[in-house]
């Protein structure tokens, strides 16, 4: 017992002083200044448009149209005016649309995840007839692009009523998060040792109650990580919204008014920049404070292993 | 059951969002507790229970309208009279289509090439230094940002005031736009980067590689510190170092992510819509495949051509998805 500790020591501190070695190599290579260089104004690049951004939604309307964003440091006139006007003013009233945002969401993240975990077990431990070509066939409509199915659902939703309403945005936000979901859940519900799944089989457990209280607690990190991706989709999603909800006040979520303000208020910065951020701020709170799982669930999702 | 279908106050949007989940829940419920409370039902019938709902979803909002659009692409503008392949024909030879086509193939081939290169060199650069994970954040958050959001973004940066004709140059407006008022620094003209065409294209691709770059970054950084020691060790060993690692081992050991980077960037480049819409309102040849496919079909409301074009961008997805799958399940394999 003790020798194998020690060799485990032994191996960890060859492991130690090898990333040592790499890292000192790292820095050898860095500390080239062209490299330095390079990697500085990428880091500029991504971070300076929506600093811009940033910033002027906090200056005058005045100072915006007569001084670019970067005189701001030489003269840091701040306002929060920008922010109530167009949460607030009866022409932009972005903060209906921030709640139907948010009444969009919450079901359209919550209703795909749980159908996809419940098909993904049934994919991945009930043995039924045609289990490997429904899963192929599932597996398979991640090919097709949402613009394919727009028109007839619309034509459908339009003949039973239900057009411009949440319950059409619900229902296709669920149904297209469907192929990824299952098949995500499914190659993590396949690691799970089927020896915890007979133990639970021995002692009398049937498929729901392995369902909730041996899977589940195992999935947690997974679930989170499509969570937040889901999240994130339907938050930013223009495309769905724009077609099933319509731009009315009642359902339009944020995208699809700030993308509105662009068009008609173009020019008009100190409504735009704001509309904007208010627009951002939930998902990046979202992603700032949960990226761990969000990178997690992207490199399951892209690269496996 | 109006009041289930329609709410104008945010309380009432509320409680319908507690009602559709509550709905929800209730029924899947009782799915589960009929499966599990009924004694020895058969493995199909609790396989049925589990995957109804998805796969009638399924059947319902993908398969049965994908169907139906492949069908209506067929047919004329108002979808009642058979037209044979004259949408696609159109696509392919009238002009303003071709400029839609051309554009989408610059956006495929561009985004994931500059998308890829630059996510695999800053991986490389911020790859175990002091600052990585900062570094990494700020090339990481535009993929949290709304195509919208980012595409309002750049307009800022592209923001063009118009030079008064014989007024000295210390009395002109002033640029607010970073870009133009970088070119006024250089004593150069300002320029309306989104309205003259080809270069216009490329003004808006920019949003999109700022966009993806990070998730490229990211799965490259990973695959990147996946490269066992042993193996930079002996290149180290041998003299390799600097630009001729990146070459000779960096690069040839994250192949396999690469590609999947390549592929999934260009499948997301295909169906972009929202940066053209939000920038350019398709205007001034800027239009790409999604963005026609949404014009042609809501606003010119020529159903038969926007199905064309639909149908259009599945023919050019299919394959690199296929390949895609192809490539992640030999990397599974090699596991």
């Amino acid at each position: 017992m003790s020798a194998v500790s020690t060799e485990a020591t032994i191996d960890r501190k060859a492991k130690l002083t090898r990333l040592e070695k790499r890292a000192i190599a790292t820095k050898g290579k860095l500390s080239s200044p062209w490299a330095s260089f390079a990697a500085i104004v990428i880091a500029a690049l991504w971070t300076i448009p929506t600093l811009g951004l940033f910033i002027t939604s906090f200056r005058p309307e005045a100072d915006i149209v007569s001084s670019g964003w970067w005189t701001w440091f030489s003269n840091p006139n701040v306002t929060t005016e920008n922010y109530d006007l167009v949460l607030n003013g009866s022409s932009t009233n972005l903060a209906t649309y921030f709640v139907n945002s948010f009444v969009i969401t919450i079901p359209s993240v919550l209703i795909p995840i749980s159908l996809a975990l419940l098909a993904a077990y049934a994919f991945a431990w009930i043995p039924f007839r045609g289990r490997n070509l429904l899963f192929v066939a599932v597996f398979a409509l991640q090919v097709v692009p949402l613009q394919i199915a727009l028109i007839p659902l619309l034509t459908t939703y339009v003949k039973w009523g239900l057009n411009g309403t949440f319950w059409t945005v619900w229902l296709s936000h669920s149904i297209f998060a469907l192929p990824l979901a299952i098949f995500l859940l499914h190659n993590f519900m396949k690691e799970i040792p089927s020896s915890l799944v007979e133990a639970a089989r021995v002692d009398g457990a049937g498929h729901v109650k392995i369902f909730f209280q041996v899977m589940m607690p195992l999935l947690v990190p997974a679930i989170a990580s499509f969570a937040i991706f889901q999240f994130l989709w339907v938050w930013n999603d223009l495309l769905v919204a724009l077609t099933f909800a319509g731009g009315t006040a009642n359902v339009a979520p944020l995208t699809v008014r700030v993308a509105e303000l662009a068009g008609t208020r173009g020019t008009e910065w100190h409504l735009l920049s704001a509309g904007a951020f208010v627009a951002i701020v939930v998902p990046l709170i979202v992603f700032l404070s949960l990226q761990r799982y969000f990178v997690r669930g992207l490199l399951a999702g892209s690269v496996k292993g | 059951m109006d009041v289930l279908k329609y709410a104008d106050t945010t309380g009432e949007k509320l409680v319908l969002m507690v009602i559709a989940v509550l709905l929800f829940v209730v029924v899947m419920g009782l799915v589960l507790f009929a499966t599990d409370k009924i004694k020895r039902l058969p493995a199909w019938a609790v396989a049925t229970a589990f995957l109804a709902p998805a796969v009638l979803g399924l059947a319902f909002g993908l398969v049965w309208p994908a169907l139906e659009t492949i069908k209506k692409s067929f047919y004329d503008r108002s979808g009642n009279e058979f037209v044979g392949v004259d949408n696609y024909v159109k696509a392919v030879t009238q002009d303003e289509f071709q400029i839609v086509l051309r554009n989408t193939a610059v956006w495929v081939v561009v985004v994931p090439l500059a998308a890829t290169a630059i996510g695999l060199v800053y991986a490389v650069l911020v790859d175990r230094s002091r600052f990585e994970k900062f570094a990494k954040v700020l090339v990481f958050l535009p993929m949290s940002i709304s195509m919208v959001g980012a595409s309002i973004i750049w307009r800022f940066v592209y923001e063009y005031r118009p030079v008064l004709e014989g007024v000295p140059a210390e009395n002109q407006p002033a640029q607010i736009g970073l870009m133009n008022q970088m070119l006024v620094w250089f004593g150069l003209e300002p320029q309306q980067f989104l309205i003259s065409p080809p270069l216009n294209t490329f003004f808006l691709i920019v949003v999109m590689i700022w966009i993806q770059a990070g998730f490229a970054m990211t799965v490259l950084s990973a695959a990147i510190k996946a490269i066992p020691d042993d193996i930079v060790e002996a290149a180290t060993l041998d003299g390799l170092g600097g630009l001729r690692m990146f070459r000779y081992i960096t690069v040839p050991s994250i192949q396999p992510a690469l590609v999947v980077v390549i592929t999934t960037i260009a499948m997301g480049t295909l169906k972009v819509f929202d940066i053209v819409r939000t920038m350019t309102g398709g205007n001034f040849e800027t239009s790409v495949a999604a963005f026609e496919f949404y014009r042609q079909s809501f606003v010119q409301r020529n159903t038969g051509m926007g199905s064309a074009l639909a149908v259009i961008l599945f023919i050019l997805v299919t394959p690199l998805v296929v390949y895609n799958v192809r490539q992640m399940r030999k990397s599974e394999e090699n596991r």
